[in-house]
């Protein structure tokens, strides 16, 4: 399991470990009822803190990423591909929520709002 | 979770300096960083729980044990390592390892063996013909070998080559894995601590400015930078400290929460480094003062 961390990006630490385990699980390559590394050995392995990497498996746990058992380790969850996107699908859907009460504060409508959106989208896809 | 080392309201007068009822504990099972500028109390902290200095009011326990009247068998469970040599100059590393080892009832000789041959100790030297990195590594040697739940160490990479130092950030984190011991190090060297350290304890002028975990350190402070036109009476209290010149200020800010709406669209919003929290801190302080 590859786990690299940048001081530079001004990106929590926790939340690097985060996405980057979360990627994984995603792209199959930690499949379910792999045993994650121990949190002490993870933090000495990235020469991070211990409450960093706690911090980081707990919130995987919260994802239902990944299951805790006390005295056995962390594991990859049960959870299918399925499960994942459908977990994912509603992070996405909470996130345009948010944009649209900013944009009723800012009174911008939907036609406006999905412009931007097309711009943009077609900016990252360069 | 369970406290290795509580300080309950702890004084301590000099001429020109004191020590104000500081009150903190440090967890087991963990790494604790004990910070603040030259002369601020980290030493004496140190001294006074290793009961080399007695404070005029307030106890500490260790362990759970307050004030131990049973002082050697808390010392046998405590590895130390202080700034100073407190070794006989005199005798070479393997005579005085023959005094010091007797004293503790668990001294593991091949964790000795294994550190001497890591550190690369010339075992027939005279300990005064040391350098001062190499009397710092024969000091953790001797720490380390001798099975302490709690290990104390006050500037322990001051000398030490940034090889080293980072060896020994290794070697530190390999040592809590069993989740039973814990190490308390005090520096001025931040950079160290925003790796490992999972506490801070931060102290300033005799004071304690806070303890908390490091992670939630980004969540409490912000870094401003901004133009000086910003900086009216009322702006001026948000920050802890400041720093300003003819092109702008930049300060600190000790509760984002709410500095962070103001300041995000006016101006340049980061997250301090510890160095970053404690010179803004120092600095705030005296100008205070």
């Amino acid at each position: 399991m590859n786990i690299l961390i940048t001081g530079t990006s001004g990106e929590p630490i926790y939340a690097q470990i985060v996405s980057q385990v979360r990627q994984l699980i995603l792209q199959g390559e930690l499949v379910s009822g792999t045993a994650l590394p121990s949190i002490r050995l993870l933090a000495k392995d990235l020469q991070i803190s211990v409450i960093t990497t706690k911090r980081a498996y707990e919130e995987l746990e919260r994802e239902g990423l990944i299951n805790s058992i006390v005295g056995k380790g962390s594991f990859v969850s049960g959870a299918d591909q399925e499960f994942i996107r459908e977990q994912r699908l509603r992070i996405m859907e909470h996130k345009m929520k948010e944009v649209i009460d900013e944009s009723r504060l800012l009174r911008i409508n939907f036609t406006e709002i999905t412009e931007m959106m097309k711009l943009l989208y077609e900016e990252e896809k360069g | 979770m369970s406290d290795s080392i509580q300080l309950n309201h702890l004084h301590k007068n000099y001429d020109r300096f004191a020590l104000r009822d500081l009150t903190f504990s440090i967890k087991e099972g963990y790494i604790t960083g004990l910070i603040g500028p030259n002369g601020a109390g980290k030493t004496t902290i140190i001294k006074m729980i290793m009961g080399m200095v007695h404070p005029d009011q307030g106890s500490i326990s260790i362990f759970g044990q307050e004030n131990s009247s049973d002082e050697a068998s808390v010392k046998d469970r405590i590895g130390y390592v202080s700034d100073e040599n407190f070794f006989y100059e005199q005798l070479t590393l393997k005579q005085m390892k023959k005094v010091i080892a007797p004293f503790y009832s668990r001294w593991d000789e091949e964790a000795y063996r294994k550190y001497l041959e890591l550190f690369k100790l010339p075992e027939l030297k005279k300990i005064k013909e040391l350098s001062k990195g190499m009397k710092m590594k024969f000091s953790l040697a001797v720490a380390l070998s001798h099975g302490s739940e709690l290990l104390i160490m006050d500037e322990p990479t001051a000398g030490l080559d940034p090889v080293f130092r980072r060896e020994l950030l290794e070697l530190l984190s390999e040592h809590i894995q069993d989740e039973k011991k814990s190490i308390l190090f005090s520096t001025h060297n931040t950079a160290d601590l925003d790796r490992i350290a999972d506490y801070i304890v931060f102290i300033n002028d005799g004071r304690l400015v806070f303890n908390e975990t490091k992670e939630a350190l980004p969540e409490k402070y912000m870094l401003v930078k901004g133009g000086k036109e910003l900086l009216d009476r009322d702006v001026r209290k948000w920050f802890t400290g400041i720093r300003e010149t003819a092109h702008g200020f930049e300060g600190l800010v000790a509760n984002r929460m709410e500095g962070e709406p103001y300041f995000k669209n006016i101006a340049i919003c980061e997250t301090p480094t510890l160095e970053e929290i404690m010179y803004f801190t120092v600095k705030g302080s005296v100008m205070h003062a």
